[in-house]
């Protein structure tokens, strides 16, 4: 799998014929998703405790690194600026994150259901609004910009991305070698998926899996729900800070706008159309919908347009001002629409999720198609 | 240090207006099968509840082993050597059997999280150990042919049991079963009868809720009775058999 997804920029670029850094980019982006819904996934999939602010841990890891690793304290009362490298700043970024994730679930978890539901929206509306009216220690609206990016003491070219074989010495990890990010990427998710595979199947997996499916006899066969509980929200809150601290690295650049609610619903979609509770479903599910809503539905004004004109319809295309607007402008406005007819249509199709676990798909069966066990 | 293993002393849970349970006191002595009837709603699962901790008891006190256990959250007070079933079955339904068991173990492990995280030769060790153990489990109550079926594929009788494993997996010292023997079949009442025999056996006091007479009068050495809340007898079978006040909570006062 890794190896597969290793070799993703080189097919690219094959294929594009050297022209495939945007794809490379769109995918690196996507992966900052996927470590999110995975981490999501830890929260909702395995305990069961749905969280609808968790776009605020994201926030909490960009922000930190932000800070961490920029000339921005430099101009804050602190009057010296933090220039941290990337590869502990990652890390730091994750640590702050689950801190704010243990903080908000030491008092919150005691809810069940819709009441943490709840909590955590309005945690995640509360933070970005933090970070926007924190003044100058987090920059305000405009946020923080120039962070520094990751660097490394060599790198190396190749053929893959369309150039001769060579080690480069202090290698920077611009957006003109998207590759690196991409490869960065791939790592930090093989590494996530590694560690929170083996969690699932360790005691502490289990003990989720027994919140989530009944808290009181999970008490009573002497798991310690609380803290269980927190395990699962500040781990996932970890993992967003992870990808927090990458986001920030990657676009140089944090502004509260960028982690609203529609993040946190984004990233849930993800956890709830892949399959929950199913790391690998989890994966699919966050690949799918990036790919529905930052490549399909961004092209697809014009590839209708273009499909039109080459079936010789070409009225569809034209515009008139007081009523049709075209047929890519149509589309175009009414992309969230399509987004939401193929929600619907994947959970219509597979109501379990693409890829969901052996749990979910049972408890989806009616009772009715069980086969009881013979005595 | 006594032979008791279990004093509930003044034990009072009230909801509002309503005494469920009423200064009710009694000893559990290491070693025997001590039940505990009444009629429907004499407060016999509250009290239950009030001693492994899912409800906090308004006053009195659990003391086991010599430690005070009132109000302990139910994780301590399974991780103290109290453990307990559910008269309505609370099995983890789309965990395996064997997973079920497994998860009893939890409060003996010593795996932390980086165990975990990294799959240490430690926690591999210690996972290993906890099947082979769940397995035995899972043997004593004859469900080891059905390690890996869904708890809730599994039939009635065999649910009952595998919630006994599941508390027998966190290792008590007093085992608390709440109508184990409900709705089994008079076979399956005697199956139960030898696996309580087997139980004492590993050193396990039991300490049951029971409706069916005969289970009750065979199995136990000492009985206590509620009614509305308040203990209206304790004492050996026999006596508790001919007290009048126990005929009069079930079958009314005569004319």
């Amino acid at each position: 799998m890794a190896l597969l997804a290793l070799s993703y920029p080189a097919i690219v670029q094959f294929i594009t014929g050297g022209n495939g850094d945007y794809l490379v980019g769109l995918a690196a982006d996507g992966g900052i998703y996927m470590l999110m819904t995975i981490g999501l996934n830890v929260v909702v999939g395995f305990a069961g405790l749905l969280d609808l602010g968790y776009a605020a841990f994201f926030a909490i890891g960009s922000y930190t690194y932000a800070i961490v690793a920029s000339n921005h304290m430099g101009v804050t009362p602190i009057g010296h600026s933090f220039h941290i490298p990337f590869w502990i700043a990652l890390f730091i970024g994750m640590f702050v994150a689950a801190a704010a994730g243990a903080m908000l679930g030491a008092p919150t978890l005691r809810l069940r259901g819709d009441y943490l539901a709840i909590v955590t929206l309005g945690f995640g509306e509360i933070v970005p609004l933090v970070f926007q009216n924190a003044g100058i220690w987090t920059g305000g609206v405009p946020g923080i910009s120039a962070l520094d990016v990751p660097t490394l003491p060599g790198w190396f070219q190749g053929p893959w991305v369309g150039q001769d074989l060579a080690w480069v010495p202090d290698f920077r990890f611009t957006s003109a070698n998207l590759t690196a990010y991409y490869v960065l990427m791939v790592i930090l998710i093989a590494g996530v998926v590694f560690l929170v595979h083996n969690l699932y199947n360790s005691r502490l997996g289990r003990a989720w899996m027994a919140v989530r499916e009944d808290e009181t006899a999970a008490a009573a066969s002497g798991v310690n729900t609380i803290s269980v509980k927190l395990l699962a929200f500040s781990i996932g809150a970890a993992t967003s800070g992870f990808a927090g601290a990458f986001y920030g690295a990657k676009l140089s650049y944090v502004s509260s706008d960028n982690f609203g609610f529609i993040v946190s619903v984004t990233v849930l979609s993800m956890v709830v159309l892949g399959g929950m509770g199913n790391i690998p479903g989890a994966m699919i599910g966050a690949a799918v919908l990036y790919f529905v809503l930052f490549w399909l539905l961004p092209n697809a004004p014009q590839q209708v347009s273009s499909l039109a004109s080459s079936l010789g319809l070409n009225f569809l295309n034209a515009s008139n001002p007081n009523g049709w607007p075209g047929i890519a402008e149509e589309v175009s406005r009414s992309k969230y629409v399509i987004f939401g007819a193929i929600l619907v249509g994947i959970m219509l199709l597979r109501p379990q999720g693409l890829l969901p676990s052996q749990i979910r798909k049972q408890e989806l069966k009616h009772t009715a198609d069980l086969v009881p066990a013979a005595k | 240090m006594s032979d008791e293993i279990l004093r509930v002393s003044g034990m009072t849970k009230r909801f509002g207006g309503l005494v469920a349970v009423d200064n009710v006191t009694f000893d559990v002595k290491a070693g025997e099968v001590f039940a505990l009837i009444g009629p429907n709603g004499a407060g016999k699962t509250t009290l239950f509840n009030c001693i492994t901790g899912m409800y906090k008891p308004t006053l009195g006190t659990v003391t086991f082993q010599d430690k005070d256990l009132t109000g302990s959250p139910p994780h301590r007070t399974a991780k103290a050597g109290i453990a307990r079933t559910f008269q309505n079955i609370r099995l983890f339904e789309y965990m395996s059997a064997l997973d079920n068991v497994r998860l009893g173990h939890h409060c003996r492990m010593h795996s932390k999280l980086w165990d975990s995280l990294f799959k240490t030769p430690f926690e591999r060790k210690e996972e290993q150990e906890i099947i082979e153990h769940s397995m035995e489990l899972l043997e004593l109550v004859d469900l080891a042919g059905q390690a890996d079926s869904y708890a809730r594929n599994l039939a009635y009788g065999q649910q009952r049991r595998l919630e006994i494993a599941r508390a027998l997996a966190t290792s008590p010292k007093l085992l608390l079963l709440d109508e184990p023997a409900a709705g089994f079949t008079p076979q399956e009442k005697v199956e139960l009868m030898e696996l309580v025999q087997t139980i004492l056996k590993r050193g396990i006091t039991v300490f049951l809720i029971e409706h069916d007479m005969r289970v009750v009068m065979q199995a136990s050495q000492r009985i206590v009775v509620l009614d509305h809340g308040e203990k209206i007898a304790e004492g050996s079978p026999a006596e508790v058999r001919a007290n009048q006040r126990v005929i009069e909570a079930y079958l009314g006062k005569s004319a």
